[in-house]
């Protein structure tokens, strides 16, 4: 008989929102850039797709402690080995080292990684390290707080075999409306695109995403709406 | 046994050093395995998710796995944890290859060390958070074993872990005999699948039969079931007693 059919904790949820994808030919992985203490945006611009080698770059939510000293000693390890090797780390390699990490620090880690690169036997690949350390070689894969709000979404608009472009313009699309909806992500969406040509970083700050469901266009000031001279712009 | 209370022992009762080292609850999980034994050896069946909370989050999950040449190990519990348990599996069957001797380890004896794991992890209040079914065949005896995060052990002609063991097992009690043909079993499995489809919130509709026999071990491409929702009494179920469900 089980005893696992009992009330055990419901996981907790992870200021941010990280997807990785894979396409035709490389990976695309994005973030948001919010990092809050509480109620508190601490940064407003923080960049959580972090380097681990040439070819292999890691999404990080959760704590941003533990998931600063994951991915360094990550860093630390895959350094080594590649020196070992004589060429690239393949990302399975990585993605088993962050795994290493989260699985025998499980009790003191709170923090969901997503690893992508691209190398020269596999091609782009995407691996998911949720909260316990699982390791999951996925098609696409999404994480931290704000992809409560994304599984709908890529259950309709994720296919196989996109190009660079739909991939980059559907990552872009995903964490906007993850912020659109998640108080703990915010700020503007970072991608990193990973091929056999290397490494592309892309920004994309507010202005250049589109509005959402009862957002409106920014605007400089009131006085400009009223300057435009538009009917009974100010109602008494 | 009825719902036990699966917080850990409280830290000071144990040294503050043993504290860091337990698995406390669980993150993403697999639901229920359901064995049985027929005419030619062993059909487990599992389905492909991975709950994360009352999240199903992952959908692709294998969780039916060969061991060596004479066994299939099927998990349900956390994946990490199951993970790590496929590793310690395949540094046996290595250790045993590497004897070179002409013997391999058989479906009861791989039961065995993974009692002794899961048994020993208990006693350290640092459970490996799993239920597994193990079967198998070797030199044409069946066997078929569950063994869990606490210890509990077993060999049945049918077995669950999970919600299986409430709803498959009294269908099992039922429908199974001798000498099922794999047709007959793949039926049953998938009868009872259907039902923990229909009943247990953790499940997802894409699922795998597994099959050991003499010669080997096969796994189906992943595959889903037909669910039945025509029953007049759905329709209008509250026609005579409105707000009631």
């Amino acid at each position: 008989m089980d005893v696992s059919t009992g009330d055990f904790n419901a996981p907790h949820s992870m200021g941010t929102t990280i997807i990785g994808v894979t396409y035709n030919g490389g990976v695309v992985l994005g973030a948001d850039s919010r990092t809050s203490t509480g109620m508190y945006v601490a940064n407003r611009a923080s960049d959580k797709i972090t380097q681990l080698t040439d070819n292999v770059y890691l999404c990080r939510s959760g704590s941003a402690a533990d998931s600063q000293i994951v991915s360094d000693y990550v860093r630390y390890f895959l350094h080594q080995h590649t020196i070992q090797l004589g060429q690239p780390a393949t990302v399975k390699v990585a993605a088993n080292l962050a795994r290493l990490l989260s699985y025998n620090n499980k009790n003191m880690l709170q923090t969901g990684l997503i690893i992508g690169g691209w190398d020269k036997y596999e091609g782009g690949k995407i691996y998911g390290i949720p909260l316990g350390g699982t390791l999951l070689e996925q098609p696409f894969a999404i994480g931290g707080s704000g992809s409560s709000y994304l599984y709908g979404f890529f259950d309709q608009a994720w296919k196989e075999g996109m190009t660079r472009e739909e991939a980059e313009q559907l990552v872009v699309k995903a964490v906007s409306l993850a912020i659109a909806r998640d108080g703990a992500s915010g700020g503007v969406v970072r991608t990193v695109t990973i091929n056999s040509e290397g490494v592309t970083r892309n920004f994309y700050p507010s202005d250049k995403l589109s509005l959402w469901h009862e957002e409106l266009e920014p605007q400089n000031s009131l006085l400009d709406i009223l300057s435009t001279g538009s009917p009974e712009p100010m109602v008494s | 046994m009825n719902s036990v209370d699966s917080k850990p022992a409280t830290s000071s009762l144990i040294g503050s050093e043993a504290d860091s080292q337990r698995t406390l609850y669980p993150y993403v999980t697999g639901t229920s395995v359901v064995g049985i034994k027929y005419k030619d050896g062993i059909l487990l069946a599992a389905d492909m998710g991975g709950s994360y909370g009352s999240t199903l989050r992952y959908k692709s999950v294998e969780r039916l796995k060969p061991v060596g040449k004479h066994s299939l190990i099927g998990g349900s519990g956390e994946i990490s944890d199951f993970q790590e348990i496929m590793r310690y599996l395949d540094d046996l069957i290595l250790s045993d290859n590497m004897w070179d001797d002409g013997n391999s380890l058989g479906p009861k004896e791989v039961h065995n060390y993974l009692t002794r794991i899961m048994y020993n992890r208990r006693n350290k209040f640092n459970p490996l958070w799993n239920s597994l079914v193990l079967g198998g065949v070797k030199n044409g005896q069946k066997y078929l074993g569950t063994v869990n995060m606490i210890g509990v052990h077993y060999e049945d002609n049918h077995v669950a872990t999970g919600f299986g063991n409430h709803l498959a097992r009294p269908l099992l009690r039922d429908e199974w005999h001798e000498n099922l043909t794999f047709e007959e079993g793949v039926i049953l499995l998938e009868k009872c699948m259907r039902v923990l489809l229909y009943r247990d919130r953790s499940a997802v509709n894409k699922l795998q039969i597994a099959k050991i026999t003499e010669e080997g071990v096969t796994i189906s491409p992943p595959y889903a079931l037909k669910t039945f929702w025509n029953f007049s009494a759905f329709e209008n179920p509250t026609l005579g007693a409105e707000g009631s469900w």
